[in-house]
């Protein structure tokens, strides 16, 4: 399936992206990218450009004209300044393990992928750093990390495959941020190259810079504002010991309620993992993990820290979720229980993957307080859809992952599974929250956006990707609507209520 | 305690009709920093309040306005704390100047900066729009991250209005720990230190001593203490009044800040040596972070500071009339200029505070 780029009329720039550019002659610029790329860095047929049509959200996919794979920061300064002159969209591109369409090609453009710089330049265990190619994937770092008995905080659970930039783009986090933030939290520098082909350093060994904090701002900028080339990263001390809590409970909000405990009570866990009763059943029909299949919602505290700390904090974790109503309580004994019981977790997505045809993986973040009015709210459009969904849920900091299940192949599914997904992601809106909290915008949620931001922040938005790339080249049409697509995606209004009948022909059909 | 924001936008929209440089000041407790205010004063003073709280969900939504000292005491009442340990200058810093100046007391290191506790604001640009970024939730990717950014920016982009932050727990117990130790080697063994998975959550050396805090769970901070006390051979210490230590490193009252000389801050990689600033110098943030006093020039400061890896400004006193902050490449003086235009068309905002190109 494609989707069409809005290319006809729209608002003219400065105040809005861009979405006219001049037609590519592959050939001729394929030519002028050959004079200093080697032949293999320079794709343009059709099979070989066929893998990167899409990233990890395979359901929107495009051809470019061109894939590019640069070995040196200068070829990439070399394509810039080249794509500047002659206005060709680029898109820049990791592993290709996104999940909103952030790295789907402009059809018109080049796919500039970074696959090659996959590098650790130097580790630094005294300052506790790593600089690194932006195609490093997320775990090798910490792998790397680890005879310095250091590690990188954000663990995506793509962490095996995403790449170091990729997370820079997406400001990516994983199942420990509320105790270890996110990649913005976590960088000490990028090197970038501007749309202009200029190579830039962006903050510096130190924790601070002067003036505006640029570091921030690209950080989550999904390849609209420059090409990162160069990473450095703090690292962690490795905690002495780490434990996981886990608790089952008969309704969800007694979860809901656990979790505000253990908050409550200053306990800052590294994670704080829920799952509902649907997902419960998945992972441990797929994982064995020994989970209450019998619990409305499971809770996973881990606790890390030096041995007394952990000590403490877990008996107090298992106090306090007993008090609160817990119908099971157990704790890891030792590493391989630790890792059984996250195994569980960590497998939800393809264990949900075995039950269903396609699911559909969506990234709102809530205020944790309105959890159980979400769930509720969700379980009612679910039924309206006639859609199962389940839930996993980083509890700690109100990110939820709602996987709906649908069959590609039926009719018309994939876009009532879509109209579903919409509708949570308005939800999240309006208890306060935000359309994703760490898969980005993308192509993906483009259209839920206006829900999120007035057309003043939005004209806001544009304004600032000007200042980073004047002629608007660097993965145009994502992460910011324009205007005209504000209004329309308005028009049809937050919360649609689909037409119940229809959608359970469809269904049926 | 009031919302002024309407006011503040009308006030905006003149001036940038007229064409009126604008000086916005919150509490006025830091007159020193950046280059000077010029311009009709703008201020938020009055602009203050608590919009929300909710201790479970750890965010708080304040006016810029709000002074610290009345955050502080809303929060300790739930047992929580700005983690980032903003410095005070006087008994009225506010949230917004703390921001705007992106300063944070010695656990940053460890908990963070004020930046990476933002969780979004809301902003009135040089059109006078009232505009909101980011929300009070965790994890928001949506769109820029337009909050971050105004941390250090002195106001230069707009007028921050209301600022949500992350909140957290109040540490179970700290401890500090000092030891009369020489400067690299107070350096090397802060950073040893650091790598090691123990609750410190501050180091500093000063006047010849390695001090050292632990924050967390009592039993975590006991057995550490112990433990390091013991393998220090009894060269280590447990400071009684370690919190008053802190507190007053955190608000530059310790002796060595006083006085009209120079005072440098630099931003360096942790390990740095940086012996050419001499034994006039007091070093936080595990290392991170030297301050340094002398009669010197920017840019020979700021060659010291790019071979620290880092950076440096004039932090207060001195020449304030030419550059104080660390020189900025090209591509990023066009980007910044770019930016300020992009927010603040007609330059209206805090002109020259930052750099005198800005």
């Amino acid at each position: 399936m494609s989707v069409a780029n809005s290319h006809e009329t729209d608002t003219p720039r400065p105040i809005d992206g861009r979405t006219d550019f001049p037609p590519v002659y592959r050939a001729s610029l394929a030519d002028r990218f050959r004079r200093f790329l080697s032949p293999d860095s320079v794709i343009t047929d059709d099979e070989t450009i066929r893998p990167y049509e899409c990233d990890g959200l395979s359901m929107y996919c495009e051809m470019p004209q061109m894939v590019l794979l640069p070995e040196t920061v200068e070829q990439v300064q070399q394509i810039m300044r080249i794509c500047h002159a002659e206005e060709v969209p680029v898109v820049a591109r990791g592993a290709g393990t996104g999940l909103s369409a952030g790295a789907m090609p402009h059809a018109g453009g080049i796919v500039l992928s970074l696959a090659r710089f996959n590098r650790i330049l130097s580790i630094d265990p005294q300052a506790r750093s790593a600089r690194l190619q932006p195609g490093v994937r997320n775990l090798a770092i910490s792998e790397a990390a680890a005879r310095h008995g250091l590690y990188y905080g954000p663990d995506p659970s793509s962490q095996i495959a995403c790449t170091i930039g990729g997370n820079v783009a997406e400001n990516s986090g994983g199942v420990h941020c509320l105790k270890y933030g996110l990649t913005v939290h976590n960088l000490l520098s990028v090197e970038v190259v501007t749309a202009e082909g200029e190579r830039v350093t962006i903050g510096s060994d130190g924790y601070d810079s002067c003036g505006m904090d640029l570091l921030a701002l690209m950080t989550g900028s999904e390849g609209l504002l420059g090409i990162v080339t160069e990473v450095q990263v703090k690292l962690l001390p490795k905690p002495e010991v780490a434990q996981v809590v886990m608790a089952g409970f008969d309704t969800v909000q007694a979860a809901g309620a656990a979790v505000a405990g253990i908050i409550g009570h200053g306990i800052i866990p590294g994670g704080l993992e829920m799952m509902d009763g649907f997902a419960i059943q998945a992972a441990e029909d797929f994982a064995h993990a020994g989970y209450p299949t019998d619990a409305a919602a499971l809770l996973l505290c881990e606790v890390d820290g030096t041995e007394e700390e952990v000590h403490d904090h877990i008996h107090q974790a298992e106090s306090l979720f007993r008090a609160l109503g817990a119908t099971s309580v157990r704790t890891s004994g030792s590493e391989e229980e630790r890792a059984l019981l996250w195994k569980g977790r960590k497998s939800a997505f393809p264990a949900v993957g075995r039950i269903s045809p396609d699911y559909y993986c969506m990234d709102g973040t809530i205020p944790r307080s309105q959890l159980a009015h979400v769930l509720t709210e969700m379980q009612r459009l679910s039924d309206h859809y006639g859609l199962r969904v389940a839930n996993v849920f980083h509890a700690g900091d109100g990110n939820l992952h709602p996987l709906i299940l649908f069959d590609a192949n039926v009719e018309g599914e994939f876009e009532r599974t879509e109209a579903f997904g919409g509708d949570i992601l308005n939800l999240c809106v309006a208890v306060g929250g935000s359309i994703t909290g760490e898969h980005g915008v993308g192509m993906e949620k483009i259209r839920q956006m206006p829900n999120q931001f007035g057309n003043l922040e939005v004209s806001q938005f544009h304004a600032i990707k000007q200042a980073f790339d004047t002629l608007g080249i660097l993965n145009p049409g994502k992460g910011v609507p324009t205007l005209r697509q504000c209004q329309e995606y308005r028009a049809i209004g937050p919360l649609r209520q689909p037409d119940v009948a229809q959608a359970g022909e469809a269904h049926h059909g | 305690m009031g919302d002024i924001s309407q006011q503040l936008a009308e006030q905006v929209k003149q001036a940038a009709e007229t064409g009126t440089a604008l000086a916005i000041t919150g509490g006025g407790s830091k007159p020193f920093l950046g280059r000077g205010l010029r311009g009709q004063p703008l201020s938020l003073a009055e602009h203050t309040g608590i919009v929300s709280y909710e201790p479970v969900e750890l965010v708080m939504t304040a006016r810029a306005g709000t002074r610290l000292a009345d955050i502080d005491a809303v929060l300790a009442e739930n047992n929580q704390r700005l983690a980032f340990e903003p410095p005070r200058f006087g008994d009225t810093d506010t949230i917004g100047g703390t921001l705007a100046a992106n300063l944070s007391g010695p656990g940053r290191p460890w908990q963070g900066s004020v930046r990476d506790h933002v969780l979004g604001l809301r902003l009135i640009n040089g059109r006078g729009e009232h505009l909101k970024f980011g929300g009070q939730v965790m994890k928001n990717v949506a769109g820029y991250d337009a909050s971050r950014l105004q941390a250090g920016a002195l106001g230069t982009l707009g007028v921050i209005t209301e600022v949500s932050l992350k909140v957290l727990p109040l540490p179970a117990m700290e401890q500090t720990l000092v030891q009369p130790m020489a400067q690299q080697q107070a350096i090397d063994t802060m950073n040893q230190l650091a790598g090691q998975p123990k609750p410190l959550s501050a180091a500093c050396w000063y006047d010849g001593h390695l001090y050292l805090r632990l924050s967390g769970a009592a039993t975590a901070v006991e057995a550490t203490a112990k433990r390091w006390v013991a393998d220090s051979g009894g060269e280590m210490n447990v400071l009684e009044d370690g919190e008053a230590f802190w507190r007053d490193l955190r608000d530059q009252r310790l002796s060595f800040f006083s006085g009209s000389e120079p005072l440098w801050r630099f931003s360096v990689n942790p390990t740095a040596a940086l012996e050419e600033l001499g034994e006039r110098t007091l070093i936080d943030w595990g290392g991170a972070q030297r301050w340094s006093r002398q009669d010197e020039s920017l840019s020979v400061m700021a060659e010291r500071a790019a071979r620290a890896g880092g950076q440096v400004s004039l932090f207060c006193h001195g020449d304030r009339s030419g550059e104080v902050m660390h020189p900025q490449p090209s591509p990023l003086r066009t980007i910044q200029k770019r930016l300020k235009a992009a927010f603040d068309p007609n330059g209206i905002f805090n002109p020259g505070h930052l750099y005198s190109w800005l």
